[in-house]
């Protein structure tokens, strides 16, 4: 199957802390900010981990001591670029196939000694198996979608009150 | 927060409620007009507006069954899991915006 050109999606924070915080906290402490109902693993997500290194694994860990890959660090260059594989399809799974996988790139920036932009690029997503599966996903009624969206909306409106 | 390069797809695309409930429904199952009004507190031609600018987007096809017309998920673009994935993004930097906030401020406050 041929890729698909899908656009990359651009996300881009800015927050007041250094940029060495900004990159610790996104990498080192993924976990303590990562939201918890996006894992992939059939137990519930105990630790969300991205190994430091280029080559590391970035996977999760059930609350059964179970793993699961979500991606591999592709450049590790603290503080300010890391890339990472996302390998999770439209089902919700990990996809050990590297001509399937897109990638994550994070970028930081310092405006500041107190001030860092943190820029997401999510592109080669038409390599992800793609909405077929996700649809017969959601019609098998995992129900996770219903209030995935839900908590999105949540989440959306009290973003436009702050 | 998030940049959408993309003008009205993804996030922007079900960024109006009604438009999201209509995805929601056809993602349990594929509906005609009539089946999507009765479930949703909008009138047919209502949510036949809403079914086009999900049609432009490709986040949805139609079939002709008999004499209706059948809406569902678009199933062979990704422009759904797409979308899906730029929710997820946008909900994560926010988390992380709270997180790095709360990280720094730490040391100030035993100071």
């Amino acid at each position: 199957m041929s890729e698909l050109s899908v656009p990359a999606i651009r996300g881009k924070v800015t927050v007041d802390v250094p940029i060495e915080c900004a990159f610790d906290v996104f990498t080192n402490s993924f976990d303590s900010w990562w939201p918890r109902e996006f894992h992939i693993g059939q137990p519930d997500i105990a630790e969300a981990i991205i190994e430091p290194r280029e080559g590391g694994r970035w996977y999760e860990r059930g609350v059964d001591g179970s793993e699961c890959d979500w991606g591999r660090v592709l450049a590790w260059e603290p503080p300010h670029r890391f890339v990472v594989t996302w390998q999770i399809n439209g089902q919700w799974q990990f996809d050990p196939d590297p001509s399937r996988a897109s990638e994550v790139e994070v970028l930081f920036a310092a405006d500041g000694p107190e001030r860092t932009t943190v820029e997401v690029t999510h592109q080669y997503i038409g390599r992800l198996e793609g909405s077929q599966v996700l649809y017969e996903a959601i019609s098998e009624g995992s129900g996770s979608w219903p209030s995935l969206l839900a908590r999105f909306e949540k989440a959306a409106v009290e973003q436009d009150k702050v | 927060m998030c940049v959408d390069t993309n003008g009205d797809t993804g996030v922007g695309l079900l960024g109006d409620p009604t438009r999201r409930a209509i995805f929601e429904l056809l993602a349990r199952n594929p509906s005609s007009v009539r089946e999507l009004a009765e479930r949703l507190p909008v009138s047919r031609p209502a949510v036949s507006q809403h079914l086009r600018v999900l049609k432009d987007g490709g986040l949805v096809v139609s079939r002709a069954e008999g004499t209706r017309r059948v809406y569902q998920l678009n199933p062979v673009g990704v422009n759904a899991l797409r979308t899906y994935l730029d929710r997820i993004w946008d909900e994560a930097l926010l988390a992380f915006h709270k997180a790095a906030v709360a990280a720094n401020s730490k040391p100030n406050q035993e100071q």
